[in-house]
């Protein structure tokens, strides 16, 4: 059943594709049902499924020479990403509603793009054979290209063709590994789970697994490999901006753990010598996300345009992801997928204030300049949303964020104690730039840029779909923050299946 | 040679012979009857006959299971062959629809005549297993593309193109001849079987070496790979569009066809070191092709010139088949030079109409196509996706099958992983530069907004030619009856 959020979402794009350009209203009525149906599926397939193990959706020949099938299944991990992306593609068309209310929008385009983009992400969380994967991993690239370069903003062409760029310079390296290991394997089977039974020798996982790892991480946002996201994140309109931090991002991590890791599980393995304490493929990642985590909350914390401050926070964030991942302990792997789903959320409900209900009002998205517009007064629904989405980012209790970075600090701090004290730093200083930007944005001191006795500039009253795309994303985060089992429960048992290797991998 | 068996020999050539039939025909209706008629009807009919005699001879090979060959093996008619052959038939086809509209020429049965001549020599050499017949035909085909190319009479850039087309051609073609002529005296033979059972039997010698570099350099000038690719950008740029697409297309498919054949040839015999001076010689073109093909594409503002550099490019994806010399990587090359073809042929399509509008292939006549004609843009869209090998278009799948031969050949050493990580690095890059025409013809605001005019027939066949690159790309076995696959 779960299929069908793939199918749904690339029969809506294509249709959209040829609906006439006139129809703008008509375009995003209808990708919202699309979106809406892709949701229904998701959240169908998650309760249906309960706690079970993996689920076989479908299982087809498809080119049989070569031993490709076309195999889906989801275990719970795939389950909790599916529901991440029926979320994240409702909210971001909610958020894109104002796109089709001129001509020129070329609003059938533009959510012709978004469907093909989420049917592709949909695709990637439910293959199982690794060419379906790929492909569908690659289908996921280009409709973001034009979504950021037509109808972008700051930059948009330069940051949308870097983000091709990585993306494709990223999927090349795992494709140089994925034809490897077929070749190296010498049957013709191209299923994960098959492939992973093969037991590559460790000279050749040693040079596959940083290869492969590497190239899903740079889709991931891994520090040194992040800088296409705070420029692809700023220079694309806000319903992309979303999809890349909520979904896009995510695309990286699972690929990492269920590719990279699951393939070549010893490539984690201690090399046998250590160079600066540097002993395995696995603490140059770990090292990696760990600077990454600080790196990008030191960054967010001196930046002046809003849509950098969320941008750097995504790679802080997705920093404690790979960290998780690479703890390769249970709690530490629970970790990592939850914190996937919470800031999938978290960065869609940021992405949304500030890009869509900040910017679209005041058309600026400077801090300075914001700060001389007393939003706290003129806009209390943005500022009070704001402070909500920040709280919940920051890690408070109760929400989403929270449940999930304790569980890898706490998988960090089995496996390496150091880089979680680093994290911990990380995080202290995420505290610092969200009350930053919250502080200059919305409750700032600084008089009015105008003279006194000018009123409070009145802006456009929040839209219901603004509202509910809002209530949408801010109830999952909560709902998951009081209640996390609804999502641990079937994430626990999908981490305690995979290859035993993994959860032994990298220590002697 | 064995006796000639003529009704032999005429079964296995009919195909050929209608096409020479056809093109006879076309000057007699074209010279005799239409000479008073308007432009585009003469265009029009010869196109169309031309096209008939491409379908017949299609039908007759669809009908006729191959499984003969003729006067020692001079001629084979096996079915990867008529695959090959079907194929350039196909492509031959396609670019005549796409040329019905055409105005460069005034004289046009000859024009659809001389590409009909050009087709036989494509099949001929797609065929020929012997090094006389394969230096025939290619020099059929070959004369034929440098008359083509000059076509445009009144147009001094076409006249340009094929002057430089015709002295590197005939360059080539000497060395080639001089290659051949060295391998027959090493060998006593000219036959393809022949001389790899004469190899085998032999040391190797430094005459052999130079043999085989003449050859690499005259087979290397067909398929533009580099360092003999410099007549390709101003070719393809002064040629008129559908003679461009035919040498991107057909004799592509034909000379890839024949490379293959003469490479089985040359190192079926279990002797490393003969082998292993053919390999490094097509493994250095390759990596070269690849590299600079890629780089130099990157700063192209010419549609035209940009496509003829990945056509090096991509030209080097396949040579690194052709130097794995497994029969998977046999077919997988003519999977992609088939694959590749088509997509060219769409492209130089859709190039056509914006030439005929704006009067120009460079980047800026691109802008904003998707405004003035949403289905002509969707279809370069796909058209440029698939060379830049994104799923889900044939064009992946090519390439996927492409290097997974190469690294399962059993005969690959080590320099088949770092030659496919080049590759493949080097496609990532490639997308830089097909995205360059994609931004112009979507994001892009247009010069003028009037909508771009596009005859139904070419509209028709550029849709038909994008639903094959997706649906092919989609389900990669729909072909594996022509060309196995894996």
């Amino acid at each position: 059943m779960l299929a069908l959020t793939i199918y749904l979402s690339f029969a809506g794009a294509l249709l959209l594709a040829l609906f006439p350009r006139a129809w703008g209203r008509a375009s995003r009525v209808f990708a919202l049902a699309v979106a809406l149906s892709g949701l229904a599926v998701a959240v169908a397939g998650f309760i249906e499924a309960g706690t079970q193990g993996t689920v076989s959706v479908a299982d087809v020949a498809w080119i049989p020479a070569m031993g490709i099938h076309y195999t889906l299944a989801a275990d719970g991990i795939s389950r909790v990403l599916v529901l991440l992306t029926g979320l994240a593609a409702v909210a971001g068309i909610l958020f894109s509603w104002n796109i089709g209310d001129k001509d020129g929008d070329r609003a059938n385009e533009f959510f012709a793009f978004f469907l093909a983009l989420i049917g592709g992400v949909y695709g990637v969380f439910l293959s199982v054979d690794l060419f379906l994967l790929f492909v569908f991993y690659e289908i996921a690239i280009v409709p973001k290209y034009f979504l950021i370069a037509i109808w972008g903003s700051t930059r948009r062409e330069y940051g949308a063709m870097k983000l091709a760029l990585y993306s494709f310079a990223g999927s090349a390296m795992v494709l140089i590994g994925l034809l490897a290991a077929y070749a190296a394997a010498g049957s013709h089977t191209m299923n994960l789970h098959e492939l992973a039974q093969y037991n590559f020798p460790i000279s050749f996982q040693m040079w596959a697994f940083p290869l492969v790892f590497t190239g899903f991480a740079i889709l991931a946002g891994m520090w040194p490999f992040h800088t296409w996201a705070p420029t692809g994140h700023v220079a694309a309109p806000t319903a992309a901006s979303m999809l890349l931090a909520g979904v896009v991002m995510k695309l990286g991590a699972y690929g990492c753990l269920r590719v990279a890791m699951t393939l070549f599980p010893h490539g984690l393995d201690p090399w046998g010598f250590s160079f600066l304490g540097i002993g395995s493929w696995r603490t140059v990642f770990a090292l990696f996300a760990a600077i990454g985590i600080v790196y990008g909350a030191a960054v967010a914390l001196v930046q002046n345009d809003f849509k950098f401050v969320i941008g750097y926070s995504s790679v802080s964030h997705m920093g404690l992801v790979l960290l998780g991942l690479l703890t390769l302990t249970q709690i530490g792997l629970d970790g990592a997928v939850l914190q996937m789903f919470s800031h999938g959320i978290l960065a869609g409900l940021l992405f949304a204030t500030v890009g869509r209900i900040v910017y679209e009002r005041t058309h600026t998205r400077d801090l300075g300049a914001l700060s001389k517009l007393q939003l706290g007064k003129a806009m209390p629904f943005a500022a009070w949303l704001f402070v909500i989405a920040g709280m919940a980012s920051m890690g408070l209790p109760g929400f989403s964020g929270f449940v999930a970075e304790v569980q890898v600090l706490i998988g960090a701090w089995q496996a390496f104690p150091w880089f979680a004290v680093v994290a911990g730093i990380g995080i202290v200083v995420g505290v610092a730039y969200t009350w930053r930007a919250m502080q200059r944005a919305f409750f700032s001191d600084a008089p009015m840029a105008a003279a006194d006795g000018v009123p409070v500039p009145e802006y456009e009253p929040v839209t219901w779909a603004e509202k509910a795309g809002v209530l949408l994303l801010a109830a999952t985060s909560l709902l998951i923050g009081l209640y996390p089992r609804l999502l641990l429960d079937v994430i626990s048992p999908a981490v305690q299946a995979l290859p035993h290797a993994l959860l032994t991998g990298g220590r002697p | 040679m064995n006796a000639m068996n003529y009704g032999e020999l005429f079964t296995i050539t009919l195909p050929e012979t209608i096409l020479e039939v056809v093109s006879l025909l076309i000057l007699v209706v074209d010279l005799g009857w239409l000479r008073k008629r308007s432009q585009s009807v003469r265009m029009a009919t010869a196109n169309v006959l031309a096209v008939l005699g491409c379908a017949l001879a299609t039908v007759w090979l669809l009908a006729h299971p191959q499984a003969a060959s003729f006067g020692g093996d001079a001629l084979v008619a096996t079915p990867i062959v008529a695959a090959a052959q079907i194929g350039i038939l196909l492509l031959t086809a396609l670019v005549l629809l796409l040329s019905v509209k055409a105005e460069f020429s005034r004289n046009p049965g000859e024009f659809a005549a001389i590409v009909l001549l050009g087709t036989t020599g494509m099949m001929l050499v797609a065929a020929a297993r012997d090094l006389l017949v394969i230096f025939v035909a290619l020099e059929l085909l070959s004369l034929s593309l440098y008359v083509l190319t000059a076509f445009a009479k009144s147009s001094a850039q076409s006249a340009e193109a094929a002057l430089k087309y015709y002295l590197f051609g005939g360059m080539s073609a000497a060395f080639m001849l001089f290659g051949f002529s060295y391998l027959y005296g090493l060998t006593g033979t000219t036959s393809l079987t022949g001389i790899a059972g004469a190899l085998a039997a032999q040391s190797v010698s430094p005459l052999l070496i130079v043999a085989l570099v003449l050859v690499a350099a005259g087979l290397g000038f067909k398929i533009a790979a580099v360092p003999f690719h410099l007549w390709a950008p101003d070719t393809y740029q002064g040629a008129p569009a559908p003679v461009a697409a035919l040498i991107a297309s057909g004799s592509k498919v034909a000379s890839f066809a024949v490379l293959i054949a003469l490479t089985g040839g040359l190192i079926a015999a279990p002797n490393y070191l003969q082998s292993s001076t053919w390999v490094v010689l097509l493994v250095w073109m390759a990596a070269g092709s690849i590299v600079l093909g890629n780089l130099a594409a990157l700063v192209q503002t010419s549609v035209r010139r940009l496509l003829a550099y990945s056509a090096i490019a991509h030209a080097g994806y396949m040579l690194l088949g052709i130097a794995a010399h497994s029969s998977q990587s046999g077919s997988a090359v003519l999977y992609y030079a088939l694959t590749y073809a088509l997509t060219t042929v769409g492209a130089f399509g859709v190039i056509a109409i914006v030439e005929r509008s704006a009067g120009s292939d460079r980047l800026d006549a691109f802008a904003g196509l998707s405004r003035r004609n949403p289905l002509l843009a969707a279809t370069m869209l796909l058209f440029l996706l698939s060379l830049a090998g994104i799923p889900p278009l044939v064009g992946f799948w090519a390439k996927f099958n492409l290097f997974a031969a190469v690294l399962r050949a059993p005969g690959v050493g080590h320099w088949g992983l770092a030659l496919v990580a080049i590759a493949l690095a080097a496609s990532a890059v490639s997308l830089y530069y097909y995205l360059q025409v994609l931004k112009r013809v979507y994001v892009a605001k247009p010069a003028q907004t009037a909508p771009m005019q596009v005859s139904p027939v070419e509209l028709a066949v550029l849709l038909a030619i994008a639903i094959a690159v997706a649906l092919l790309g989609i389900f990669p076995t729909a072909l594996s009856g022509w060309i196995p696959l894996g």
